[in-house]
């Protein structure tokens, strides 16, 4: 019966165990042997992202681990603030904070990257990027996905997506110490305030969309206001929950935004600490 | 004091629309098979064949015999058969402007394939029945204009590719009835009488976006959890009953959790919200342009986060109860 309301008998006997199989060879299906009928460019997107994402996780590796070239009076990678180890080159007045001490010997840069990192990686919209961009689940809407089995993010190791509050948490602390570095950039290299110069700018942009992308997060979104079942008991967090659903209609170009940026800024600190050009100032 | 307007009367009556729902889809759709059913002439699995004079390999032409010149002939590809088995078939046929590709199965029906099996009904995109894929995408037959195709293009029709077929374009989507029966529907809180319901517009905004579900089931039809694995139907509600069970979550006089029906865990654990991996595909294809995923399955994860995967909200709420 086309639209019956009467269960299967298959469906629901514990005896027959349920039917397997995808869109092309499920029983009863539309005898199609195709995994796909679309005619336009669905794998543009997910070819797109994947080779951003692929891009971004190159640079950021080999910055993270090369362990020089982050600091350029007055600016600092983002890459290594704070910067939690005992073998952080000097910054004056900047965010050298040596909780790890001199035991650890490895790039400082992974001990605070491993924040920012978690959050990204468990962010709604990266998500969605990487099933579909790297695993292919689904590549994309109505295109078959090669995979026998699916559970989602039942088990292990997906089910620790449901960390992400915790690492917005501790974007929060991290957004906090770039803004601090933002503002030690209105200084000269001699660390005299009151200067401003193209880095300052790129680091201002950059902090912008840092926090723009963070406060948009959904995890933040709940907890400003989404839990609540009534909104007119709770007029402010209401209309915080209405600005942050308004920034959360924007999270993935604000994802993508701010990733360039983060990656620009510290490209920008390299180029300085390399000697490849000096910082022009305003003033 | 709220200055907020007060919803009351009707909308907040102590009903199960819920349960509702699905019957009244279930008949309106039943009367349209009905139509289709007598509009078939022909027993289960006969296909048409195509009038020699439109036969495949004619290419899609301007027309200038005497039809206006915005009319042309176009190149379908019609999936025809039943759960036995079937096939795409072509036909050329003609397209005027205006037109939306209903019209042209209905013009295919009239002039070609008179047993062309098709679900149809308010053809205003508002009874969620012309369901089908076309061009390989989940969409509505009554929505998707012929204007949005070149005229060389192929448009290729075929049924709901994750439910069972009954014959050409019409699915069987009694799945989707199973799992609305599943949901628990709205508990009325025990205070109140229907009639003394009070509800501040702010409360009831967001459940509202929920309520414009057509119930098309093209979310249910693109979401790769079924769509990809049958063997998951069993366990999982699809994003249209989860988002019924969001909207039951943020209701704010449901009463279920003073009742011991907690939906949150529910949601997680009977209705497989974990199989959800956010990959916006029944956003995408919503004609009613619903936020599903954002708006609904994300805001019911961090429920299901708050109440079965953080320790501070656990102890939070610990605390709370025994103040």
């Amino acid at each position: 019966m086309a639209t019956g309301t009467t269960p299967s008998a298959e469906t629901d006997s514990p005896d027959h165990p349920p039917a397997s199989g995808g869109v092309r060879d499920a029983p009863g299906r539309a005898a199609i042997s195709a995994r796909h009928l679309r005619v336009d460019r669905w794998w543009l997107a997910p070819g797109a992202t994947a080779l951003g994402l692929f891009a971004f996780v190159v640079y950021s590796t080999w910055r993270a681990f090369s362990n020089s070239d982050y600091y350029a009076a007055p600016y600092v990678s983002p890459f290594y603030s704070p910067c939690l180890a005992d073998n952080c080159e000097t910054m004056k007045g900047g965010p050298n904070w040596e909780l790890f001490g001199s035991w650890w010997g490895l790039s400082p840069a992974l001990i605070i990257l491993i924040f920012p990192l978690g959050f990204r990686l468990t962010c709604y919209y990266y998500r969605k990027a990487y099933y579909r961009g790297f695993w292919a689940s689904p590549p994309a809407c109505a295109v078959a996905e090669p995979h026998r089995k699916y559970t989602g993010e039942k088990r292990f190791p997906l089910i620790l997506q449901n960390i992400h509050r915790y690492f917005f948490y501790a974007a929060l602390l991290v957004a906090v110490v770039l803004s601090y570095d933002t503002l030690l950039g209105f200084r000269n290299a001699e660390y005299e305030w009151g200067h401003m110069g193209l880095g300052t700018v790129v680091f201002l942009v950059n902090i912008v969309l840092i926090w723009l992308y963070t406060i948009s997060c959904h995890s933040c979104r709940h907890i400003i206001g989404g839990r609540l079942r009534h909104f007119s008991k709770h007029p402010v967090r209401y209309r915080m929950w209405g600005f942050v659903g308004k920034l959360n209609e924007r999270h993935m170009s604000l994802a993508w935004a701010s990733l360039v940026s983060v990656a620009v800024a510290d490209f920008y600190v390299y180029l300085l600490a390399t000697g490849a050009f000096d910082d022009p100032r305003f003033f | 004091m709220s200055t907020s307007n007060e919803v009351t009367g009707a909308d907040s009556a102590p009903d199960d629309p819920g349960a509702e729902e699905p019957a009244a889809g279930s008949s309106a759709r039943a009367a349209n098979e009905s139509a289709s059913e007598a509009a078939t002439g022909a027993p289960s699995g006969t296909t048409a064949v195509p009038d020699q004079a439109t036969a495949p390999d004619t290419p899609p032409r301007d027309v200038s015999d005497g039809r206006p010149e915005t009319s042309y002939d176009a190149h379908f590809r019609v999936w025809r058969g039943d759960p036995e088995g079937g096939r795409l078939e072509d036909f050329t046929v003609e397209v005027n402007e205006g037109e939306v590709v209903l019209d042209i199965i209905h013009r295919l029906q009239a002039t070609q394939a008179g047993d062309l099996a098709v679900r149809w009904n308010c053809k205003a995109g508002k009874c969620g029945s012309c369901s089908a894929e076309i061009n390989g995408r989940p969409r509505l037959l009554c929505m998707t204009r012929m204007s949005t195709f070149e005229r060389a293009d192929v448009v290729t029709v075929t049924p709901l590719r994750a439910f069972p077929v009954v014959r050409d374009l019409v699915t069987d989507v009694s799945y989707n009835y199973t799992k609305a029966r599943e949901i628990p529907s709205f508990v009325p809180p025990a205070e109140l009488a229907p009639g003394e319901y009070r509800m501040q517009q702010e409360d009831v905004e967001r459940s509202q976006e929920f309520r414009k579900c057509i119930e098309c089931f093209l979310c249910q039809d693109t979401c790769h959890v079924v769509r990809d694995h049958e063997e998951n139907k069993q366990s999982f509600a699809g994003p249209r009953f989860l988002m019924r069970q969001a909207e039951l979550d943020m209701h704010p006089l449901d009463a279920a959790e003073e009742q011991g029906l907690d939906r949150k865990t529910s949601a997680q654990e009977e209705h497989g919200l974990g199989y959800c991996n956010i990959t916006k595909c029944c956003t995408e294809v919503c004609p009613e342009g619903i936020r599903i995923t954002d708006n609904a399955l994300i805001p019911m994860k961090e429920r299901v986060a708050d109440r079965k995967y953080d320790p501070l909200v656990w102890l939070g709420n610990k605390i709370r109860r025994r103040s």
